[in-house]
């Protein structure tokens, strides 16, 4: 411990590089890591828990396919795609910041106090409390989803369908993360209704999941405009496979994401700010 | 009983905002649900399994009003009292702990019923066009039918937590029930639209009987004679749930050792 604090100081100050700056964190990280890999059993039980989550998620995908040709003007590998890219997207999201759910406990039993006094940005401590190794089962259904679509469906390649696909899963990624965080800084509001933020989360996860031209209208400007999870997976799926979008959906709106992801986290980090604003203290 | 029912329903009346809260993430993921079965049988052409457009967005809807009625996965109660040796101080009362528990979770179910599920309902109502049961006796039974559910998730998840007498962890099995209850029991899609041998398996198990049945009646899918058989078959699970749980109770009650004076 302490030289793990003496490093900590040594990091600290001098600041070099960013390197030097980032080290804490990944000390932090490492240490998290190691922590829940030490209970075995459980360890693999939690991942195969996960693994579970995201075969039903795959399972209500598939059972609608088993009925219907089409939904949504995507056949069953389009709509595998989407399944694919929204899933990566929130698993990674999930695993880095998915436990900012938990904060209302935190705020409850007035540990957030212990937060403040030590000499990190309160947020990306926050973020490094944990990382939730365990939801790597949910990442591993849906890169094999990945693949499967990719390989099976008449994909032209090119190099620009590879960079869309990188940057596609990069800004997924950013906007989940977003998302939990928003909610996150929200529920220095809420506290007992933390539910409220489960429906921009995993509502706005649900709703990555779908074709978009299942929703009526309003509803699509909400998750292209507003909560942007159409950005996650169905307007790049549109681009990769070359279907031809439409009027809320033009193609081109695909390489979009990025600025979605900072549209998205200039919210979340507002969010954060009213937030941690607004908390007072657990007083004593 | 009566008193511990109305206990249950005023424990739970107390945290208004999470009531909001849960009605408001029962709408968003009822709208986009609505919106997937209506596109799937939109693309059919027809209805699909039986389900014609407004009896599927009734199902979807009814099932989103009934999540915080049924107690499919929010029980953890009586797994943290075993594992803290607590429920010792519920066998020296003079009533069975199944029954003190079932009747809390009834006055749960009553309040999740009124101040989320039908206001959920009602949203559903407003914004699509949905099926209701046909006749007044539809109702009666398919409110029966969701009284049957709530006692049938009781005491399926109540074995589970009373696992806790043998296993230090019961989170992986919870995390099973959950998910194969959350697929069987037609939340997530009806159980007529599965495949062939997945819908077998749902019928042989007791996960439809925890929501599939009453919302199968409440849509008004089901009529005559089926209705007699959806119930039926609820209370036969109800029975037969409450009695395993009975006979674990009472190995658990065996086994139990608790540590101090």
């Amino acid at each position: 411990m302490a030289d793990r604090l003496a490093s900590w100081r040594a990091a600290r100050p001098t600041a070099g590089g960013l390197a030097d700056r980032l080290r804490p964190y990944r000390v932090i990280l490492a240490a998290r890591a190691r922590a829940q890999l030490q209970y075995r059993a459980s360890f693999v039980t939690d991942i195969l828990g996960t693994v579970g989550v995201g075969l039903t998620e795959f399972a209500e995908v598939w059972i609608i396919f088993h009925n219907v040709e089409l939904l949504g003007g995507l056949d069953f590998t389009a709509a595998l795609l989407v399944f694919a890219l929204s899933n990566i997207g929130f698993s990674l999201a999930d695993m880095l910041v998915g436990h900012l759910d938990t904060l209302p406990t935190y705020i409850r039993m007035g540990q957030v106090d212990a937060f403040y006094v030590r000499p990190l940005p309160l947020l990306t401590q926050f973020m490094t409390s944990d990382i939730s190794l365990r939801r790597v089962g949910r990442f591993a259904v849906a890169v094999v989803a990945l693949v499967v679509a990719l390989t099976t469906a008449d994909v032209r390649w090119s190099a620009a369908k590879v960079v869309l696909i990188a940057v596609t899963i990069v800004s997924g990624t950013a906007i989940f993360s977003a998302l939990f965080t928003a909610a996150g800084g929200l529920q220095f509001f809420f506290v007992d209704g933390a539910e409220f933020t489960n429906s921009m989360t995993y509502g706005g996860s649900y709703a990555a999941q779908q074709s978009q031209r299942v929703f009526p209208d309003p509803l699509r400007v909400l998750w292209t405009f507003v909560i942007p999870t159409a950005f996650v997976a169905y307007l790049p799926t549109l681009a990769i496979l070359d279907l031809p979008g439409d009027r809320l959906a033009p193609v081109w709106l695909a390489w979009c994401s990025p600025v979605a992801a900072l549209a998205a986290w200039l919210a979340a980090a507002l969010c954060w700010r009213a937030g941690t604003r607004h908390y007072q203290g657990a007083g004593g | 009983m009566l008193l511990l029912v109305r206990a249950g329903f005023r424990r739970h009346s107390t945290y208004r905002l999470a009531l909001l809260a849960g009605l408001t993430t029962n709408s968003v993921f009822g709208v986009i649900r609505a919106s997937i079965v209506l596109a799937a049988i939109g693309s059919a052409g027809s209805a699909i399994g039986g389900y014609s457009a407004p009896m599927a967005v009734a199902f979807v809807w009814w099932g989103q009003a009934l999540l915080g009625t049924v107690n499919l996965w929010g029980f953890q109660e009586v797994k943290e009292r075993v594992r803290s040796g607590d429920i010792a101080v519920d066998f020296l009362r003079p009533l069975d702990p199944q029954l003190v528990y079932l009747a809390g979770d009834i006055g749960r179910a009553g309040i999740n019923f009124v101040a989320r599920g039908l206001p959920a309902l009602l949203i559903g109502a407003v914004l699509f066009d949905l099926a209701w049961p046909p006749s007044p006796g539809a109702w009666l039974v398919g409110a029966a039918s969701v009284g049957l559910a709530v006692v049938v998730a009781f005491a399926g998840n109540f074995i589970v937590s009373l696992l806790s007498f043998w296993l230090i962890e019961v989170r992986g099995i919870q995390l099973v029930w959950m998910i194969l209850s959350g697929l069987f029991c037609g939340l997530y899609l009806p159980v007529p639209w599965f495949p062939g041998w997945l819908r077998t398996i749902a019928d042989w198990s007791p996960w439809p009987a925890m929501l599939q049945h009453p919302l199968d009646i409440l849509s008004g899918r089901l009529v005559g004679a089926d209705l007699g058989l959806v119930v039926a078959n609820q209370v036969v699970w109800a029975v037969l749930l409450l009695a395993l749980g009975q006979v674990v109770l009472r190995a658990g009650r065996r086994r139990l050792e608790v540590q101090g004076g």
